[in-house]
């Protein structure tokens, strides 16, 4: 189970993060004040673009209860031409993955609650060619 | 502040202890600090208990309390503190009674640790939650993920291999054939390690610490009471912790560890000697991969050589730097919320002379625990 308002969290369906006024960093999730300014900080909403490349990246075998229709799944840290980075699943054939591989974000299921329970939605990442 | 010093030391043992519960394995630790100390327990004035999970893991919270009622201190009525920090729990509990004791507010306190992880929740899921469950794990990842995330990066940059990460494993396993305490004390091979099946990609089963039951505890006194008790206290001469963004998306280098670094550096200079000093350590060593990116992060290795380190032999327990004596996390099984403490009791053991066939001769030990994937650090540095 998850908590409720999760689903109503904008940002898990739009790669819109916050940026840092002050010092320039970009954050996402949004964050409300910046780690590095505090309360120097002045934090407004950007799109992240959906373009990026993958960090570093593993092929889930052990994988959670919630998720195992999946098995085996790629999961990663894709860091999104923006600079923000984002773990999320990958959803390619394993072989085809590589670090620096360039990637494209898209809106996808992410698992749901039981046979009729609600269904969790989010980013995921597809090779972007 | 006041000089601490360890004046009792005792552990369960760790592994799937079916026919113990809770109470059972936290009071077996107990007796045998307690017994060490030479105390009749009336002496002790406070208990801080590292515990992750047991809401979770066996739906009791209020642990502090029913700790303290079962192992004969309620009737005192001494405070009993639950400290949670993920899998650093232990090493926060520790460090919440080293304040203690240093600051004078109390001469014998107890820091514990205890874990029982097998009567109702799923231990995988439950160890997952010491990540970003909103941003991490929602989206895939698992703890294992995450390191198997970092082992990817390290063998892309720096031709570290599975193999590097499988002899890790081996020497822990072959440590631990010498302690009584842990929960696999035979040896493994190299090709068991690489023919085991995958958790995350790089990382196999036998990367990865099993997740176990168990206590460990320690008594601390500050060194004029100690000498009462010994002529021959090991001091626990500085525990700093240390914080880093949760999720490892955050951290703007994903192989280090600054928790770790902060933390090491801070506790050598509070203790007032240098990692050459340091004869013995042990690390969090909850997948191989931690253990070696430890290397680097606490400085026995450079950065990107924590593989050579392995290779070469330092870290094994005729090394240079031994690591791992006991076994670590892999062999002698990670009881979450005791390891912290289970570590540090395996250092006092090595700095009295007490630690049998796996006997390192150092006069000073480390011991580094580490909370999910490193967003919590805490380095402990003990001399005798
Ligand atoms: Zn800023």
């Amino acid at each position: 189970m998850l908590p409720r308002f999760w689903r109503k969290i904008k940002y898990r369906y739009n790669l819109v993060g916050t940026k840092c006024e002050n010092c320039g960093s970009i954050y996402y999730p949004p964050r409300n004040i910046c780690p590095e300014c505090r309360r120097k900080s002045r934090m407004v909403e950007v799109e992240l673009g959906e373009r990026g490349r993958v960090v570093t990246y593993t092929v889930i075998h052990d994988v959670p209860e919630s998720s195992k229709l999946m098995k085996p799944y790629v999961v990663g840290i894709v860091e999104l031409d923006s600079g923000a980075r984002v773990t999320a699943q990958i959803v390619e054939d394993p072989e085809r993955v590589e670090i620096g591989s360039r990637v494209r974000a898209v809106f996808r299921k992410y698992g749901e609650e039981g046979e009729d329970g609600i269904i969790y939605y989010g980013t995921k990442f597809v090779l972007d060619e | 502040m006041k000089r601490v010093a360890v004046i009792g030391a005792g552990m369960s043992r760790f592994g799937e202890l079916w026919n113990m519960s809770f109470r059972d394995i936290v009071i077996s630790a107990g007796l045998e600090a307690l017994e060490d100390a030479n105390l009749e327990g009336r002496e002790i004035e406070a208990m801080y208990v590292g515990n992750m999970s047991a809401g979770r893991f066996i739906a009791q919270e209020h642990v502090s309390a029913l700790i303290a009622d079962y192992s004969g201190l309620a009737s005192i009525n001494i405070p009993a503190i639950r400290v949670e920090a993920g899998d650093a729990s232990g090493g926060v509990a520790l460090k919440e009674a080293y304040i203690a004791v240093a600051s004078g507010i109390h001469d014998i306190v107890i820091a514990a640790g205890v874990e029982k992880v097998t009567d109702v929740g799923s231990s995988s899921e439950i160890m997952d939650s010491s990540i970003d469950k909103e941003w991490e794990a929602f989206n895939g990842a698992t703890l294992a993920g995450l390191f198997a995330m970092m082992a990817r990066l390290h063998m892309h940059e720096y031709g570290s291999s599975e193999e590097d990460l499988a002899r890790i494993s081996v020497k822990n396993h072959k440590n631990a054939v010498n302690n009584p305490k842990a929960q696999f004390r035979r040896e493994i091979t190299v090709e068991s390690v690489l023919n085991s099946p995958y958790v995350a990609e790089p990382l196999k089963v036998l990367d990865s610490a099993p997740i176990s039951d168990g206590a460990a505890v320690l008594i601390l006194a500050s060194e004029d009471v100690a000498r009462k008790y010994t002529d021959t206290p090991v001091f626990l001469d500085a525990v700093v912790q240390s914080s880093d963004y949760l999720a490892l998306q955050n951290r703007r280098d994903i192989l280090e560890m600054r928790a770790v670094k902060t933390a090491t550096r801070k506790a050598l200079k509070l203790a007032g000697c240098s990692l050459d000093d340091v004869g013995v350590f042990e690390l969090h060593d909850s997948f191989t991969i931690a253990e070696m990116l430890l290397y680097e992060n606490v400085g026995i290795a450079e950065r990107g050589k924590g593989h050579e380190a392995i290779r070469e032999g330092v870290v094994e327990l005729g090394g240079s730097n031994p690591v791992n004596p006991s076994g670590g996390l892999k062999a002698c099984g990670h009881a979450v919320g005791a390891t912290g403490i289970r570590q540090a009791v395996e250092i006092v053991y090595q700095l009295r002379g007490d630690a049998g066939k796996r006997q390192v001769d150092a006069e000073t030990g480390m011991a580094v625990n580490i909370g999910g994937t490193g967003a919590t650090a805490v380095t402990s540095v003990f001399r005798r």
